[in-house]
């Protein structure tokens, strides 16, 4: 497990030709979590899609067990789950038929029990066959967080993942990462709120 | 393959949860096709002689109606960014949704064209050859359409621009799809133009996916 790292070094990114922040470099461990700092426009979202590789860095490189993510992409992406602003899910749909489909197309599908499991996890047993469209936005978000619970991805990348949601859900996310980083997965996330995960949380600020 | 058959699954039934969205172009292609015979006289010759390019246009112009739509939804509620962060080829889902359109928007058309094509006063001959082109030549307009609706995702008033992309792409599949069905009416045949058609089909599904997903991933960067 030891060998499962993510390294980045002098990663930067470009945003209509200015550099939102200065370089940064750090290592991932297998069972480590970080948590990504820095004012709003500081290039926290950009730097998380450029790790995964949605849009390009503008200088730096990144390594998924030793290679760089260029060359072993299709390795680095089965390992990798992204969540984003954009939920990825369909108001027509119900959150089951979300839930499967988004898992289905990441390329780790769910059983119908597995799908019930998690989504009866989130709070959302009661709501699970309606149209998503009903739904409330911080119910949307327990729908999508509901993707990590079946998530068998070991790199989570969580953009703003506490937005929306109610004490509660706060608290069953913070159990969720807990337990995720416990048994060998890692963890980078952006926030603006504190997000006590027990152990200790490595802290990057972006800085221009 | 996998993969593809969820896409095409996903894609139908969320279009069938939104009905008036498939609705419209079958509307619009039988509406076009009611109005011609009826702005232009009962004149059989002239009804006969026009009829397949009224249709062909008619499908042409219907399909062309879907297809600011195919990528749009996905692209505003992030599903594209998770297709592009799949392990799976996303040339294959690209074809899925590809594939998805054509059910949704060209088999319809060329269960429809048939019908429609009585008001022409069609012969049986014609009638079966105008379906056999409309159904090589509907999944061709689906390939282009959709690297056009690709470049332009995320652009506002992207359908006009769409319409620029793809429409001269569209005309040599237009031109040997009536041609076809007046060449058999003609006497001449209709074998060349069907195999160009073919011709034109195969290198479509084949290159088409792949170009559509270098435009999706400069759409998202």
């Amino acid at each position: 497990m030891s060998n499962i790292t993510l390294q980045v070094s002098d990663a930067a990114c470009d945003r209509g030709g200015r550099q939102l922040f200065a370089p940064v470099s750090f290592d991932l461990l297998a069972g480590q979590a970080m948590h990504i700092r820095g004012d709003n426009g500081a290039g926290k979202t950009s730097l998380l899609r450029g790790l995964c590789g949605l849009s390009p860095l503008s200088q730096g490189l990144v390594r998924w067990c030793g290679l760089p993510v260029v060359q072993a992409r299709e390795t680095f992406l089965s390992d990798v789950f992204f969540l984003g602003h954009a939920l990825g899910l369909k108001d027509e749909l119900s959150a089951l038929e979300n839930l499967q489909a988004a898992q289905a197309i990441a390329g780790r599908p769910v059983s119908m029990q597995q799908a019930t499991e998690a989504l009866t996890a989130q709070d959302l047993a009661s709501r699970m066959h309606l149209p998503l469209r009903v739904l409330s936005q911080g119910q949307k978000r327990r729908v999508a967080l509901a993707r990590l619970q079946v998530s068998t991805a070991r790199l989570w990348l969580l953009d703003e993942p506490l937005v929306a949601l109610d004490a509660a859900a706060q608290q069953a996310l913070t159990v969720l990462l807990q337990t995720h980083i416990s048994g060998g997965g890692m963890l980078l996330f952006t926030s603006h709120q504190a997000l006590d995960l027990g152990g200790a949380v490595q802290s990057l600020r972006l800085q221009a | 393959m996998n993969i593809f058959f969820t896409v095409v699954l996903r894609d139908v039934r969320l279009a069938l949860r939104r009905k008036s969205e498939v609705l419209n172009s079958v509307f619009f292609f039988a509406v076009v096709a009611t109005l011609f015979p009826l702005a232009i006289g009962p004149e059989p010759a002239m009804l006969r002689q026009i009829g397949p390019g009224v249709l062909w246009v008619g499908a042409l112009l219907a399909t062309m109606l879907g297809l600011p739509r195919m990528f749009e939804s996905d692209y505003r509620d992030g599903t594209l960014e998770h297709m592009l962060l799949s392990p799976h080829s996303l040339g294959l889902m690209v074809l899925g949704k590809i594939t998805a359109h054509w059910l949704l928007c060209g088999v319809p058309l060329v269960i429809l064209a048939p019908v429609l094509g009585l008001q022409f006063d069609l012969s049986a001959d014609a009638l079966s050859m105008l379906c056999l082109t409309l159904l090589l030549g509907t999944p061709v307009l689906s390939c282009i359409g959709a690297i056009g609706a690709a470049l332009t995702i995320g652009v506002r008033g992207g359908g006009i621009l769409i319409s620029l992309v793809v429409l001269p792409l569209f005309v040599p599949v237009l031109i040997f799809g009536s041609g076809a069905v007046q060449a058999l009416e003609s006497g001449v045949g209709a074998q060349a133009h069907v195999s160009i058609l073919l011709a034109m089909l195969l290198p479509a599904l084949f290159f088409s996916p792949w170009a559509c997903g270098a435009g999706l991933r400069i759409a998202l960067e």
